[in-house]
């Protein structure tokens, strides 16, 4: 299942951000943000805890079930007297469910936590982003693996000169993902086609802002 | 006119290069020593660009200075910077102020340079700014639009011998050549041996090899290189070597030890030349010359 992986932003940030709002009602996500914990149920009382502390008052929180879904509009109705008393929204869930949540309230919305990407879980705890939505999928000619997003700098014609054993230049926990497509390819007996000079991509396959209508 | 770049490659000698590195800041005194020092002495010389993707005066204003100091300059242009459309504008620029050479590099990431927060660009590849400058050639540019007054390049890229893995480096190897790399400077290379198996592979190939040749400053340098340094390994008796060395006396090794790798590559004709990179000794190129019995 496709995931946003997020993380809490540092303190000072929150700080700064949260500054002159004395009084707040947070939210957090029983989905995605769940999962990476950092906006689920205990994330949340602790949150609850930690800005108490530090002077502000919660007016009230809620953990929604899905915050990106369109029922948060609903949800958020029933806290309705506990949000109006409240001079912000902090809010745990990724920027999916902060910008429904904004169109959905006339309240100041205050993030509490930044979205890396939108990911999967490959293993226990371990999330990766493999799919960046770039409207010209090449994932056929490399084996299902994919360069633009798995590739540091989005190559499409083998790799750079910095692959180091079979890892990336810039991490020696990311794999090289032309090593990885170069072993895809030979095991699949498809070389060809990484032989294959590939033209400058398509940069504006769906220009940004993406836009669909049924 | 000093001959081009491209007449030494066809000429059939052992053809040397060197690199300069543009300052970071205006002060160009230290460059324009090392080219004056270099530029009777070396076939061409490469105009880093950015390097380690640190933020410097650019390689197009330090290739202009090249030529206009009489020397011949090879152009380094990453894509890390520059969209195609910069990058093809700057290749037009280089053209019209009589820049004959062009090495075609992907780039360092930003993040290991001192701009860390900058986005890379990686709109094109090394292989695919290869195919643009045969493109303009044509009179093409990338967007299919005519040139009015064409350009014309000695172009080449680089390659890793010592790449692991290696099969996926030599696959693009070959695309470069494909895509239009007349010449190949390569990454540093110490075991010649290995180097040997290579070229009897690269040698297949319709471009010219220079081997690169790192200067090794001191053991703890060596030791850093395999350390830090994808595809480059310098073998344990080099570092002992370089170690042996007595007190003050490290440098004057390694330009031995560079004098002595060269001097083999040439008589063993293992490849069409060298292309000496003695970052932040430049002033030591002509040493190495020496001692390689080049000078
Ligand atoms: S090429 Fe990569 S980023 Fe583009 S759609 Fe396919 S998987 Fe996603
Ligand atoms: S090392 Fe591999 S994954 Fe990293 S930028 Fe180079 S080609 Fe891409």
């Amino acid at each position: 299942m496709i995931r946003s992986i997020t993380q809490q932003k540092r303190d000072e940030e929150l700080d700064q951000l949260l500054d002159g709002l004395g009084r707040v009602f947070i939210v957090g996500c029983g989905t995605c943000v769940t999962l990476t914990r950092t906006g689920g149920v205990p994330e949340v009382a602790e949150m609850k805890r930690t800005l108490s502390s530090k002077g502000k008052i919660i007016t009230g929180d809620v953990v929604l079930p899905v915050a990106c879904d369109n029922l948060t509009k609903e949800a958020l109705a029933e806290y309705g007297g506990q949000i109006r008393q409240a001079d912000a929204l902090l809010i745990m869930t990724c920027a999916f469910g902060i910008q429904t949540i904004a169109n959905h309230s006339d309240k100041l919305v205050v993030p509490a936590l930044d979205t890396l990407f939108i990911g999967k879980e490959t293993g226990l705890g371990q999330f990766d982003e493999i799919c960046t939505q770039c409207g010209t999928c090449i994932l056929g000619e490399t084996g299902g693996v994919c360069p633009v997003t798995s590739c540091h700098k989005g190559l499409v014609n083998g790799p750079c000169g910095g692959t180091n054993n079979g890892k990336c230049e810039i991490d020696e926990a990311k794999d090289c993902a032309w090593t990885l497509i170069y072993e895809r390819l030979k095991a699949l007996d498809r070389l060809g086609s990484m032989k294959k000079l590939q033209k400058p991509r398509n940069h504006q396959g769906e220009p940004s802002p993406g836009k669909f209508k049924l | 006119m000093i001959p081009s770049f491209k007449e030494a490659l066809e000429s059939g000698k052992f053809v040397v290069t060197s690199e300069v590195a543009p300052p970071k800041g205006t002060n160009l005194e230290k460059m324009a020593h090392h080219i004056e020092l270099l530029k009777d002495k070396v076939d061409a010389m490469n105009v880093t660009d950015h390097q380690s993707s640190v933020m410097r005066f650019p390689s197009l204003g330090g290739a202009l200075m090249v030529k206009e100091m009489g020397g011949e300059p090879i152009l380094q242009m990453t894509c890390r910077d520059r969209n195609r459309m910069a990058l093809q504008a700057d290749l037009l620029l280089a053209a019209s102020r009589g820049i004959r050479n062009v090495l075609c590099l992907t780039g360092d990431s930003v993040v290991l340079g001192d701009h860390k927060e900058a986005k890379g660009v990686f709109d094109l590849d090394s292989s695919q700014l290869l195919a643009a400058i045969r493109g303009l050639e044509k009179g093409k540019d990338l967007g299919g639009s005519d040139l009015d007054g064409s350009v014309s390049f000695c172009a080449g890229a680089i390659v890793t011998p010592e790449a692991n893995p290696l099969e996926p480096q030599l696959i693009k190897f070959e695309k470069k050549i494909e895509a239009g790399a007349e010449f190949i400077q390569t990454q540093a290379v110490y075991d010649l041996d290995n180097f040997k198996k290579f070229m009897e592979y690269a040698r297949e190939f319709p471009a010219r090899i220079l081997a690169g040749i790192i200067l090794l400053t001191s053991a703890p340098m060596a030791r850093f290189m395999n350390k830090n340094v994808a595809g480059v390994t310098v073998p344990q008796e080099l570092i002992e070597e370089m170690a042996s060395a007595g007190k003050g006396k490290a440098l004057a090794k390694g330009i031995e030890i560079a004098g002595r790798m060269i001097k083999r590559i040439r008589d063993e004709k293992m490849c069409d030349g060298v292309h000496i990179m003695a970052i932040g000794k430049e002033d030591k190129v002509p040493e190495i010359m020496t001692a390689a019995g080049l000078l």
